[in-house]
C-alpha cells in the first residue's frame, strides 16, 4: 500500500491504458477464463463478478481482506502507531477522511463512501481492479465502482466515460501487471508521479535506461515479479521497509521471514563481480549504502515530473468572474490549482541522502506539532554507522498545509466530495477544515493558519542499468552528493585540515630549505672550484 | 687518475628506480584520493594506487630478501660516529669546496646521514604506510574484528601521516642526490652501478683536482 489516490489524471491515462493495452492475452495457466459458463454474464455490478469470481477461488476475498490493501489500516510493527491510509496524513492531498468516495476509487472494494461500509462482505472485494489485463477503470467519486453506464466524467465536462464491458474484463482477467498496480500507486497524491518521484506510469513501458528490471525490451517484470504476494499478501511496505538486508539471495524453496522485494532477495548482498578489485570494493560498500543509493542516481527519469512542493497556503485564488483557474509551466504542467495551491515540480530529480533502517514514525492526527518550524509529517530512523541502517535515496518533499492555531495539530480538508462545504467546489477553507475534521473525529478549535511540513519518500524504483550508476567521484568528493551524511569515513571527501597543513607545511619547509641550500650551493660554486684548486 | 667501484649491484639499482617511480605513483595517486588534486580521476586514482601498491609490496618482499640474503642489510645498521663532520659538511663544508668527509667504500657504501634516513624510511615510514595501506585495503573484511575505537577514520589519518612523511623524505633525497661531487654524480652512480670515487679520493688526500 504505498500510495494514495485522488485525482483525474490517474483516471484519464488509466483510459488510455485500457483502449491501449485492449485484453492482452492473458492465458498463462491451464484456465481461460473466457470459457467459464460462470463468466459469460451479463453483470450488471463490479459485486456480482465477484461473486462468480469467488465460486472457484473461495478463499480469495477472505485473503483480499485481511490485508491493509483491504482494510486502509496498519499498525507499524516498529513504532505501534496505527497506520494506514484510512488515517494516515500526507504533505499532498492530506488526508482520507470525508473524501472517501472520490479516494476510494483507489480502493479494492466497491462502495466505501463512507463509514458504513461493511468490511465483511466479500462481494464488495473488487477482484478486477488488480487483475483485469485491460478496459477497466475506477471513477473518482464513485467509491469504487467502476462506470455501469455511459458517464459524462468529470461531471458537465462534456466528455464521456463509456461503461465497463464487465463481462469482458471478467473473461479476461490475469495476473497483476504494472498497469493494474499503477492504475493507484502511480497516481497517489493526486495525479501521474506526484508522490513517490520513483513510480510514475512512465513504468507502464519503461526503456532500460529508466528501469532494468521493469523494461518492455528487456526483463519486462511485472510489480509482483519482487513484490512477491503469497495469499494476497503483498510483500514490501514504504512504512515498514527492509533498510538492510545483509544476506545472500534467498534460494528456491528457502524458508525465510525475511522481505522479498529487497534488492539482496536476487542479488544478495555482494552482487559485483568480475574487474580487478574494484567489484570487491563496490561489495564492501554494502555495508554502508543501500543499493539505491548508487543504482538510481536519479528519479522521475521517465519524463512525468514528481511534486516536490505543494503550498495549500495560496489555494483558493479565483479568476474576477469568480472561477477556479489553473497555471502551467513552460511544458504544460500544471503549477498552480485554485483547488489546491501552487506547486513546484522535479523531473530527473537527484535524491537527499540519509541514513535508514527501515523504520519510519509518522505525524498523526493527533500529533501536537509545532509550527514554529518545519513539521515533519514522517520521519525516518536510523543511527548513522549503525548495522542495520544504509544510507538511502529519498526524495523530500516540501509542503505548507493547514494545523489548529490551539490545537496544534495538522488538519485534514474536506476537498473532493462535491458538497456544500467540499473547498474544491466552495473554495472556504473554514467550512473545509471543519467538515473534514468532523470526519477525522479529532477537537477543532474553528482556528486554522497554515504550517511548512516535510515528507521523506524512499526511492527505490528505477533502478538505471548498472552502466548509469554513480561514479565514485561523485560521492568521494568535496560537496559530493554525500556531503553532510554523518557516520561513515570517505576518502575525497574526508580529512583533517590540521594534519594536511602540518603535512603540506612540513613538504614546503622541506622544499625550501632545499631550494636554499641549492642556492647556496649555486652562488658559492666560484668559490669552491677555488677551495678545489687550492 | 680514477677510482671506480661497484656500489649498486643490477638488483639494487633495479629495486631503487622501480621503488621510486612507484612510490611517486603513489604519492601522485594518493594524494588525488585524499582530494588535494584533481589531476586524476578518483576511481582511476584508486585503481592505480591498488596496483602500485601490490607491485610495491612485491618488490618490497624480493628486497628485503635480497637485504638478508646478501647481507646488504648491515649498510643500514646506525652510527654515530662521524655524523658530527656530515652534518658540518652539509651545513657549511659544501659551500666552501671543503672535501666530503666520507669515504665510499662496498663495505660502507652509505654515510652515516644516509644510514638514519634510510633506516628511519625502512622501520618507520614504510611500515606505518604498509601497515595501515593494508588495513585500509582490506577493511570491508577486517572492520569489525578491530579494536572499537580504530576507525577506518584512524586509519586513514595514519596512512596519510606516512604520505607526508614520505613525501618530506623524497623531497630530501632527491635533492641530495644532487649534491655528488657533480649534480649528476650520485644519479649517474645509481643508474650504472659504478661511483666514480676519482675527485673524492683526491680531495681527501689534499690534492688538486684534474679539471
Amino acid at each position: 500500500m504505498r500510495a494514495r489516490s485522488f485525482g483525474l489524471t490517474r483516471l484519464l491515462a488509466g483510459l488510455a491504458v485500457g483502449i491501449l493495452s485492449s485484453f492482452a492475452v492473458a492465458a498463462t495457466g491451464t484456465a481461460d477464463h473466457a470459457k467459464f459458463k460462470e463468466l459469460q454474464g451479463p453483470f450488471k455490478s463490479g459485486e456480482e463478478v465477484t461473486a462468480a469470481c469467488l465460486a472457484c477461488h473461495t478463499e480469495a476475498a477472505k485473503q483480499v481482506m485481511a490485508t491493509r490493501h483491504w482494510t486502509w489500516e496498519y499498525v507499524n510493527p516498529d513504532t505501534g502507531q496505527k497506520l494506514g491510509k484510512k488515517t494516515m496524513l500526507n504533505g499532498f492531498c492530506i488526508g482520507d477522511r470525508s473524501n472517501e468516495p472520490f479516494c476510494q476509487s483507489c480502493h479494492i472494494g466497491y462502495g466505501w463512501k463512507d463509514a458504513s461500509f461493511d468490511f465483511g462482505d466479500e462481494k464488495k472485494v473488487d477482484c478486477l481492479a488488480c487483475h483485469n489485463t485491460g478496459a477497466y477503470r475506477k471513477l473518482a467519486g464513485y467509491a469504487g465502482h467502476p462506470p455501469y453506464e455511459r458517464t459524462e466524467f468529470p461531471a458537465k465536462s462534456g466528455k464521456f466515460v463509456e461503461a465497463v464491458d464487465l463481462a469482458k474484463v471478467a473473461q479476461n482477467v490475469g495476473a497483476t501487471s504494472r498497469q493494474t498496480c499503477g492504475a493507484c500507486h502511480y497516481y497517489g497524491g493526486g495525479g501521474d508521479g506526484v508522490k513517490h518521484g520513483d513510480l510514475d506510469s512512465s513504468l507502464n513501458k519503461p526503456s532500460k535506461e529508466l528501469d532494468v528490471h521493469m523494461a518492455v525490451d528487456g526483463l519486462n517484470f511485472s510489480c509482483a515479479s519482487c513484490h512477491k504476494t503469497d495469499e494476497h499478501k503483498v510483500a514490501g511496505s514504504r512504512i515498514s521497509m527492509t533498510g538492510a538486508d545483509p544476506h545472500g539471495a534467498i534460494i528456491r524453496g528457502e524458508k525465510t521471514d525475511r522481505n522479498p522485494a529487497t534488492c539482496q532477495a536476487c542479488h544478495g548482498d555482494r552482487p559485483h563481480k568480475g574487474g580487478f578489485a574494484h567489484a570487491e570494493r563496490l561489495n564492501d560498500h554494502t555495508r554502508t549504502l543501500a543499493c539505491q543509493t548508487c543504482h538510481i542516481p536519479e528519479f522521475a527519469r521517465g519524463g512525468v515530473p514528481t511534486k516536490m512542493g505543494w503550498d495549500w497556503s495560496t489555494a483558493g485564488k479565483l479568476t474576477p468572474e469568480g472561477k477556479p483557474f489553473q497555471n502551467k509551466d513552460e511544458k504544460g504542467h500544471v503549477i498552480y490549482d485554485s483547488k489546491k495551491g501552487d506547486f513546484i515540480l522535479g523531473e530527473n530529480v537527484t535524491p537527499d541522502y540519509l541514513w535508514f533502517d527501515g523504520k519510519v514514525s509518522y505525524t498523526q492526527p493527533d500529533t501536537r506539532i509545532d509550527p514554529s518550524k518545519r513539521v515533519e509529517v514522517n520521519s525516518f530512523h536510523g543511527t548513522p554507522g549503525a548495522a542495520d541502517a544504509r544510507i538511502w535515496p529519498v526524495k523530500t518533499f516540501h509542503g505548507k498545509q493547514p494545523y489548529d492555531t490551539e490545537h496544534l495539530t495538522l488538519l485534514v480538508p474536506h476537498t473532493a466530495v462535491p458538497d456544500d462545504t467540499a473547498f474544491w467546489f466552495n473554495f472556504d477553507w473554514a467550512k473545509a477544515l471543519k467538515a473534514g475534521a468532523e470526519a477525522t473525529g479529532q477537537p477543532y478549535s474553528g482556528k486554522f493558519d497554515f504550517v511548512e511540513t516535510s515528507m521523506l519518500w524512499p526511492i527505490t524504483h528505477m533502478v538505471a542499468p548498472k552502466e548509469k550508476a554513480l561514479e565514485c567521484a561523485q560521492c568521494h568528493a568535496d560537496n559530493g552528493r554525500l556531503a553532510g551524511v554523518p557516520g561513515v569515513w570517505m576518502p575525497g571527501r574526508d580529512r583533517s585540515g590540521l594534519l594536511d597543513r602540518l603535512g603540506f607545511g612540513l613538504a614546503g619547509l622541506v622544499l625550501l630549505g632545499v631550494a636554499g641550500h641549492g642556492s647556496l650551493r649555486f652562488l658559492t660554486r666560484n668559490k669552491r672550484a677555488q677551495g678545489k684548486e687550492h | 687518475m680514477s677510482e671506480r667501484i661497484y656500489l649498486f649491484t643490477r638488483f639494487e639499482r633495479f629495486w631503487h628506480w622501480a621503488q621510486a617511480g612507484l612510490i611517486i605513483t603513489l604519492l601522485f595517486t594518493g594524494f588525488a584520493i585524499h582530494g588535494s588534486h584533481g589531476l586524476v580521476g578518483f576511481r582511476k586514482a584508486v585503481e592505480i594506487h591498488e596496483i602500485a601498491a601490490w607491485l610495491l609490496i612485491g618488490l618490497w618482499i624480493l628486497a628485503i630478501f635480497w637485504h638478508f640474503t646478501t647481507g646488504q642489510w648491515k649498510h643500514y645498521i646506525p652510527t654515530a660516529k662521524n655524523i658530527d663532520s656530515m652534518v658540518r659538511y652539509y651545513a657549511y663544508g659544501i659551500f666552501i669546496g671543503a672535501p666530503h668527509p666520507y669515504k665510499v667504500t662496498q663495505e660502507r657504501k652509505h654515510n652515516p646521514l644516509q644510514r638514519l634516513a634510510y633506516l628511519g624510511v625502512k622501520l618507520v615510514i614504510n611500515p606505518l604506510v604498509w601497515i595501515s595501506g593494508l588495513v585500509y585495503l582490506f577493511w570491508g573484511a577486517l572492520q569489525g574484528s578491530l579494536p572499537a575505537g580504530l576507525g577506518l577514520q584512524q586509519v586513514a589519518t595514519a596512512h596519510t601521516v606516512g604520505a607526508f612523511l614520505m613525501l618530506a623524505f623524497l623531497i630530501v633525497h632527491v635533492y641530495l642526490a644532487t649534491a655528488g661531487h657533480t649534480p649528476l654524480a650520485h644519479i649517474k652512480a645509481m643508474i650504472t652501478g659504478w661511483e666514480d670515487l676519482h675527485d673524492a679520493a683526491e680531495e681527501a688526500a689534499g690534492k688538486p683536482a684534474a679539471r
